[in-house]
């Protein structure tokens, strides 16, 4: 596997980040090489088996729908980085 | 009592005193207060241990807890004794930071489980300790806060993620902290520190209000000077909890044993331990392999049945491990959006560049790293050849293991390659911090429990720990296992030197430079 400057800015993308050219160069080179590493898993032959997601069988448990936290919108919105009255506040984001 | 007599007493001998009125929580809160504080005024010269210290709050809750006492309450056995918080659990009250710029302010409107079981059990809570930024890392390095220092030689590393709550603890500015471990993250500071601590099996302690890394292998533990301390402290922190759907709820831990060294008279007779002979072979330092062996034999003169054995897989497991933990790790910190709370950048211009600009100005290098390498193994085209092959090693790794456990009570390894190494010294290349995670990580993928603790000085005088890893929730056999062993010997009872003079060292971020 090789990341090169396309595949570095969609992997950028996909998280969210954006890179300085430097930063762009040194995540190319680190990346590649934990990608290179991480290629070892390709000697095992893993041909039918079974995917572990999770560390036991578990199966879902659900419990009844009741509201059991208080309100703590003031403090909620005491976190945001902008709120007016009782909102988070953001650009606009649909047009005109 | 004399200060330095309180802050070397473990846990349970501390609650002890404070039932026996020999000394009263607020007492002991302060001293531990005193020694926090003292070493987070000292800046670049300290350790470095917390990110917060809540001196208002702990005396007030040591007071409430002294009141509560008095009054016939029978709490814990370790109630009123002083405790020190990993700063990726929330605490309703304070900010709880995850070490990272993008949470500096945050301030949870609630309370991870285990913080409410604390609190029960009469816990005081000092602070919150430094820590790997969101747990990614293995020397808290990567912190927003600057890097915590080893108190056995200042200028080493203290491990990481949890490198605070081991270092308040080894420091003397708490008798047990809590910590999580997703891939050795409270194991290898625990060894580098000479501490005790217990990576509890997946689902046995509520992840509930601790800041997700990888979900399907963070774990909350306990991290002690010895094991019955840890156990003490497991059986607080363990437990179902509605909140938390993977916490396991048909298996309570037991661990009487452990705590109160029943059976113990016994030694370890007929314990089977199984040691993986290819875990020490090459990529082990010397100091590490020599007292990892001696410890086998001394666990043999105990009374167990050591047997060498041949561990397969194990060098795929740091490959797999980092596919699994950076996929998780991408998912859970996309919520880190500039929008609801967090970090947002002042340069944002429209939407998007809200969450372009918070993310990329609020993560340090580490974290940015593991979420690329989450966003490529999931990212279409790429996903069955890391991914999924990832997981399927898993499925492989936990066979072995479950082998293994079929002929072997526990198997018997080194937490970490080498001792605690200088800070700078490694950061620069993150492949070869991953690699050194390769005794540890294993554990998280299968989920098993697993105990660290000191068998001794290696280079320098600098603690060597080993761990012992075990059966899903079997924590017990670990646990008394490590007890019976620290009967008969004193590694665990070594403590770091006093320094009056320290060497100053760099306490900014080590990563921001690379």
């Amino acid at each position: 596997m090789k990341i090169d400057d396309r595949l570095i800015e969609y992997i950028a993308e996909l998280s969210k980040l954006k890179l300085t050219p430097d930063e762009k160069e040194r995540r190319k080179a680190d990346l590649n090489d934990i990608l290179g590493y991480m290629d070892k898993l390709n000697e095992l032959d893993t041909t039918g088996r079974p995917e572990m997601t999770h560390p036991f069988e578990a199966n879902n448990r659900f419990r009844e729908d009741r509201v059991t936290n208080g309100d703590r919108r003031a403090e909620m919105l005491d976190n945001a980085p902008a709120a007016e009255g009782d909102y988070f506040k953001v650009f606009k984001t649909v047009e005109d | 009592m004399d200060a330095n007599d309180i802050r070397g007493m473990t846990a349970l001998e501390l609650g002890k005193a404070i039932r026996d009125r020999t000394i009263s929580s607020p007492e002991a809160t302060r001293v531990f207060l005193d020694a926090s504080l003292a070493d987070a005024n000292r800046g670049a010269d300290g350790v470095n241990a917390y990110i917060s210290i809540d001196e208002e709050g702990a005396m007030a809750a040591a007071a409430d807890v002294q009141r509560r006492i008095d009054a016939g309450d029978v709490l814990s056995p370790i109630a009123g004794v002083p405790t020190a918080v990993k700063d990726n659990i929330c605490v309703n009250g304070g900010v709880t930071t995850a070490a990272s710029k993008m949470l500096e302010h945050f301030s949870p409107p609630y309370n991870a489980t285990v913080i409410d079981k604390l609190k029960e059990a009469g816990a005081v809570i000092l602070g919150k300790t430094n820590m790997d930024e969101f747990a990614m890392g293995g020397s808290t390095e990567t912190s927003y806060f600057g890097v915590t220092a080893n108190p056995w030689d200042r200028t080493r590393v203290s491990g990481g993620s949890s490198g605070g709550s081991a270092a308040a603890v080894a420091a003397g500015f708490a008798p047990y902290a809590i910590g999580s471990d997703t891939g050795g993250s409270i194991r290898q500071p625990c060894a580098f520190c000479n501490l005790t601590g217990v990576k509890p099996t997946y689902g046995s302690v509520s992840r509930f209000g601790l800041m997700a890394y990888a979900s399907s292998l963070d774990q909350i533990g306990s991290i002690a000077r010895d094991a019955r301390d840890c156990a003490v402290a497991l059986s607080v922190l363990s437990g179902p909890d509605e909140k938390d759907s993977t916490s396991v709820i048909d298996k309570p831990l037991r661990l009487c044993g452990a705590i109160h060294g029943e059976g113990a008279a016994e030694g370890l007779k007929g314990l089977k331990i199984g040691l993986p002979q290819n875990c020490l072979e090459e990529g082990l330092a010397d100091d590490v392999r020599a007292r990892v062996s001696e410890a086998s034999d001394t666990l043999r003169a105990l009374g167990a049945e050591v047997e060498s054995f041949t561990l397969p897989l194990i060098e795929y497991a740091v490959p797999a491990y980092y596919i699994i933990a950076c996929a998780e790790a991408g998912s859970n910190l996309s919520r880190y959006d500039g929008v609801k709370y967090g970090f947002r950048s002042d340069a944002a211009r429209d939407m998007d560049d809200i969450f372009y600009r918070s993310r990329s100005e609020g993560f340090g290098t580490e974290v940015k790293r593991r979420i690329m390498l989450g966003s490529f193994v999931l990212s279409s085209g790429y996903f069955d050849a890391y991914y999924k092959k990832a997981l399927q090693v898993r499925g492989m790794i936990k066979e072995t293991f479950d082998e293994a456990f079929q002929r072997y009570d526990m198997v018997l390894s080194p937490v970490s390659p080498t001792v605690s190494y200088a800070i700078g010294g490694q950061i620069a290349d993150p492949l070869a911090m991953y690699l050194a995670d390769i005794y540890t990580v294993s554990v998280n993928l299968i989920g098993a429990p697993a105990v660290a603790l000191p068998c001794g000085a290696g280079e320098g005088g600098l603690p060597v720990g080993m761990q012992f890893i075990g059966k899903a929730f079997d924590e017990e056999t670990l646990l008394t296992a490590a007890t019976v062993y620290q009967d008969a010997t004193d590694h665990h009872r070594r403590r770091p030197p006093l320094k009056t003079s320290i060497k100053t060292t760099q306490r900014k971020r080590e990563t921001d430079a690379i």
